[in-house]
């Protein structure tokens, strides 16, 4: 009898616990892998697909499924050691190349030259130029990522990559400099 | 428990973390009263001389200015007009070096001074009790003030605070050394600064206003004391002299024991700070009517003859104001803008005085050397002791240098007010601020790249939604397209009018979504285009009763639509009938030019002979349409960027384009711009072109001179055969050969007996030059079998012609993205085509099967590639 009971107790704990369990994993289910939007996080969403990938969205759950982290050269050094502490893993050095100099770039279209053939707003991820068919187009400089995507479609190559220009509200100190003064 | 509203009017003063009592060298300038120098030459009046954004131009080069006229109007968030100093004339408006560390341009406006001085037309309200907030609020705004201690905080916008202000505090503390143009201010201007009190009273309705002096400017205490004695709501507060207690946060603290908040506001806790000299301005705005043209600036150091104070117009070049007392600069001069504790040194002696600059300090190396070389930390917790902010400097060094932005903040850096006490107390000699600074500013990038990939994020995502739901919107279209016809058996000739009807529609809706690159010429075409469809699915309909037959009508609408709203201009006029003669050319044109810049920006050698059957039949297509104009000025532009960069010269095309030339230039007055262009494409050539493109230039010479023979269309066929050639050549190694003979041939044959064969060809030649813009030499075999094909087709039906051009368009997609897997499709549509010989219905189906398998092709490639090589 003693034994019944305690089958009885035993049973309706179990029973209770269950359903507490099923409901919670009903109720606070998480839709996606959340590491996936951690590493999204992290990377620089140029949307440049130099990763192989169309997009950082699907490089992140490339990353999550065990792909390499050194596949962002926008990104940089800076980015593999941030997704390298996200992932536990070691932090490898860039498989592409990375260029020279790190500057930030914007597309910049000659205006002039373009004929309109909107080639380069279909290659934008971002939206970031402006223009219609047989209309010049021009790039909004806020929104441009520096991707590169809308250089290689123009078929009349009027589009360059130029560093964002310097002003007084991007300048940076640089201790590194000598001063140099005129003093006339 | 006494408030502290009591304490206060007890004479309490509290005291504030760290601080530091540097050498205060004060006396040296106030000997003198405050100076008026001559005019300048010519002034600089940077547009933005403070916190916010600029204001907008109002005036333009050339134009005279009268003392006191705005240059700028206020437009936008935090932003305040400038106003001319003197009368004079707008010399010019450019990008100079800005009075900033780092001497970047930025805007300004150059002031010749005329030396009549004449001000324009001043409003004083003496009154100003009778003027709403607002209306003083606006006056402030309009006079341009924004904040004279140091940070230019535009002071309109501190004159409308968000909560009700219990202490308005007036900042004379003017803590840094050698400054001193505050302290003579007060002494010179006490009454005016009193007055200009009584506006900020009116504005906040304080409980207490109390002027706060370091205990070091007796004058300037007694100045005010005396000024303001039957006013019982003003203090007069000396406190004790210790830097940096002139800081907002450190001197709220100072006189009321209140702390703002972190990233909060002084006005958070019911106080506003405000300097003597933004007073004095705004007591100038309101009762004088002047805007803020002018400032107190001392001018100290030993390697000037005079140490003093003078009133100086905004825009005067500091090199002016030294020269006139007396700067002679020694070996390794530094110039600093401000005080030596938070001043920076100017690069250079021609940055204009703004309304920020209180100092400008010229100390010889004996009164101010230079630092040592960093020592390293030794942890003497020295700054922490001085730090104001009761930050730990020693820490915030450390994670500065390892860039560890997280810690940065966990030990709230962004308190730091970089007033420079610590570096001053460091036995090391660590210019710790200049860290920090670094520091500060690259968190703030990342923060800022954070936003910007949010948003580029956001952008991207919306992007891929917008195409998903496009995408859908069309199959669902297709979808209803295709069963309508189906559904309904009864009275076949009315339904199938429908269908056509709807397809008719949706090829319209579909243009207008195309973001492609159709011009008024396709439009217009395919408005005749579709009438005409319309009347020959009119005609089917009434024949042909099965259902299954409307379908078929019903498909070809639907991909001859999408033909037109995909396929270049060219492709789809084949499709069409020879009515259209006239937008054909254009479109033909329109090609041309496309590709002709295409090929510039690639930039192949020997595409020089191509040109002139270009040339050739641009002019005959545009004999009599004003869209030739357009055309010739793209083709002059390509050559031009072609000229600009080919290498080595070439004889043989410039002969070939020398002949062209002469054809072209024959008969036609618009022929000649062409012909110009193209002569002076050649000169440029022949100076520059590389040898070793002979072979596949004969070759295109042959087909030129075949092509030009009796009728003007195959000069386009020829135009783009060349420049299929040209591209080859240009990306290819050896072994094009093969191919391009097949090309010829298949051209030739085709150009023979029917015009519209040349817009086949013309579409074979693009989709062959893609194929070998992009491919290695393993295209030959596909190559041979497509003009086989070709040629076959191209025998009896017009209708084909759309079917090769499609076969075409999908090879060149093919080669585009694919390896050697092409092959493999290829003869299934070679098949396809072959049943197509008797109905011309079948053309487009199987001009539709054609497309498909091409993009199949396009995707498979990849994981293709390997069954397709065993």
């Amino acid at each position: 009898m003693t034994l019944f009971y305690a089958l009885i107790a035993l049973g309706g704990l179990a029973l209770i616990f269950g359903v507490l369990l099923g409901f919670a994993a009903i109720r606070y289910k998480i839709e996606g892998n959340p590491i996936v939007e951690q590493i999204d996080e992290i990377l620089p969403q140029t949307q440049c697909g130099q990763c192989g990938y169309p997009g950082c969205k699907p490089y992140a759950e490339a990353i999550a499924n065990g792909d390499d982290i050194n596949k962002c050269p926008p990104g940089g050094e800076s980015t593999v050691q941030k997704l390298a502490d996200l992932m536990g893993v070691e932090a490898t050095p860039l498989a592409v190349e990375e260029d020279a100099d790190n500057t930030k770039k914007v597309a910049y279209i000659r205006e002039d030259e373009c004929i309109g053939c909107t080639k380069c707003i279909q290659a934008c991820p971002v939206d970031a130029i402006v223009g219609a068919t047989r209309q010049m187009h021009t790039v909004l400089i806020d929104e441009c990522t520096g991707c590169d995507l809308c250089v290689e479609p123009c078929p009349v190559d009027c589009i360059d990559m130029l560093p964002v220009k310097k002003t007084v509200k991007n300048w940076q100190w640089d201790l590194k400099s000598i001063p140099v003064t005129t003093i006339d | 428990m006494e408030s502290i509203l009591e304490q206060i009017d007890r004479g309490i003063i509290w005291d504030t973390p760290g601080g530091v009592h540097p050498q205060t060298n004060k006396s040296l300038s106030t000997q003198t009263p405050i100076e008026r120098l001559p005019l300048p030459q010519e002034l600089v009046l940077p547009i933005k001389q403070h916190i916010g954004s600029n204001g907008k131009l109002i005036v333009e080069v050339g134009q005279h200015v009268l003392k006191g006229q705005p240059l700028t109007e206020a437009a936008g968030h935090w932003s305040v007009p400038i106003h001319a100093p003197t009368s004079g004339t707008v010399l010019d408006i450019k990008p100079m070096p800005s009075t900033h560390p780092s001497a970047l341009p930025e805007l300004s406006i150059i002031l010749e001074p005329d030396g009549a001085d004449t001000w324009c037309e001043l409003s004083p309200w003496p009154d100003f009790h009778a003027k709403s907030n607002e209306q003083i609020v606006d006056r402030i705004h309009q006079a341009g003030i924004s904040g004279m201690g140091g940070a230019g905080f535009p002071a309109y916008v501190k004159a409308q605070p968000t909560h009700p202000i219990e202490y308005l505090i007036i900042n004379g503390v003017e803590c840094e050394p050698f400054i001193t143009a505050d302290d003579m201010l007060m002494r010179e201007h006490a009454e005016q600064i009193i007055r200009g009190i009584e506006v900020l009273r009116k504005l906040y309705q304080p409980t207490r206003i109390i002027i706060a002096i370091e205990d070091d400017k007796p004058q300037a205490i007694a100045a005010l004391t005396k000024a303001c004695e039957e006013d019982h709501n003003t203090i007069v507060r000396a406190i004790p002299t210790k830097y940096p207690s002139g800081g907002e946060k450190q001197l709220i603290q100072v006189v009321t024991s209140m702390q703002v908040p972190r990233g909060g506001l002084p006005s958070d806790v019911g106080v506003v700070v405000h300097n003597v000299g933004t007073i004095f301005a705004i007591y100038q705005a309101i009762f004088e009517g002047k805007p803020l043209i002018e400032r107190v600036v001392t001018l100290a150091g030993d390697t000037l003859s005079k140490n003093t104070n003078a009133w100086l117009l905004l825009g005067t070049p500091i090199k002016f104001a030294l020269t006139h007392v007396g700067f002679v600069p020694e070996k390794w001069q530094r110039v600093i803008m401000g005080g030596p504790m938070m001043g920076f040194t100017l690069p250079s002696v021609r940055l204009p005085i703004i309304k920020t600059s209180n100092c400008v300090l010229a100390p010889s190396q004996n009164q101010m050397p230079f630092p040592g070389e960093e020592q390293p930390c030794i942890r003497c917790g020295a700054c922490a002791d001085a730090c104001p902010a009761t930050l730990l400097p020693q820490q915030l060094l450390w994670y500065a240098k390892s860039n560890d932005h997280q810690k940065l903040q966990d030990h709230k850096l962004s308190d730091c007010i970089e007033c420079g006490a610590c570096a001053f107390v460091c036995p090391s000699e660590i210019p710790l601020v200049e860290y920090y600074r670094v520091a500060k500013a690259d968190i703030k990038q990342a923060q800022q790249d954070k936003i910007d990939a949010e948003r580029a994020k956001e952008r991207f995502e919306a992007r891929n939604r917008r195409l998903e739901r496009e995408k859908e919107e069309r199959n669902q279209r297709h979808q209803r397209g295709r069963r309508q016809p189906n559904n309904n058996k009864a009275s076949e000739t009315k339904k199938t009018n429908d269908a056509v009807q709807a397809a008719l529609a949706r090829a319209k809706a579909k243009k207008a979504d195309a973001v492609n690159d159709n011009d008024m010429a396709a439009l217009r075409e395919e408005r005749k285009r579709q009438a005409k469809l319309y009347k020959e699915e009119k005609r089917a309909s009434a024949q042909e009763t099965s259902t299954k037959e409307d379908a078929v009508a019903a498909a070809v609408a639907r991909a001859k639509a999408k033909k037109q709203a995909n396929a270049s201009s060219v492709s789809s006029s084949t499709a069409n009938n020879e009515t259209e003669k006239e937008s054909q050319k254009d479109a033909v044109a329109a090609a041309i030019a496309r590709a002709k810049a295409k090929k510039i920006a690639k930039n192949t050698p020997p595409d020089e002979q191509s040109e002139p059957a270009i040339e050739r039949s641009d002019n005959t297509s545009k004999a009599d349409d004003p869209r030739k104009a357009a055309v010739a000025a793209a083709i002059a532009r390509a050559k031009a960027k072609k000229a600009a960069k080919e290498p080595t010269s070439d004889a043989q095309s410039e002969s070939a384009a020398e002949r062209s030339v002469d054809n072209a230039a024959a008969d036609d007055p618009r022929k000649a711009a062409v012909a110009a262009a193209i002569a002076r494409a050649k000169a440029k050539k022949a100076a520059k072109e590389a040898p070793s493109v002979e072979q596949s230039e004969s070759a295109a010479e042959n087909s030129d001179d075949n092509a030009t023979a009796d009728d003007p269309r195959k000069a386009a066929v020829a135009a783009a055969i060349a420049r299929a050639k040209a591209k080859k050549a240009a990306k290819e190694a050896p072994s094009v050969e093969q191919s391009e003979s097949a090309a010829e041939h298949s051209v030739d044959n085709a150009a023979a007996d029917d015009p519209r064969k040349a817009a086949v060809a013309a579409s074979i030649a693009r989709a062959k030059a893609k194929k070998a813009a992009k491919e290695a030499p393993s295209v030959e075999q596909s190559e041979s079998s497509a003009e086989i094909s070709e040629d076959n087709e191209a025998a009896d039906d017009p209708r084909k012609t759309a079917v090769a051009a499609a076969i075409a368009r999908a090879k060149a997609k093919k080669a585009a993205k694919e390896a050697p897997s092409v092959e493999q499709t290829e003869p299934t549509v070679e098949s396809s085509d072959d049943e197509m010989a008797e109905d011309p219905r079948k053309a487009a189906v199987a001009a539709a099967i054609a497309r498909a398998k091409a993009k199949k092709a396009a995707k498979e490639a990849q994981s293709k590639k390997h069954g397709d090589e065993n």
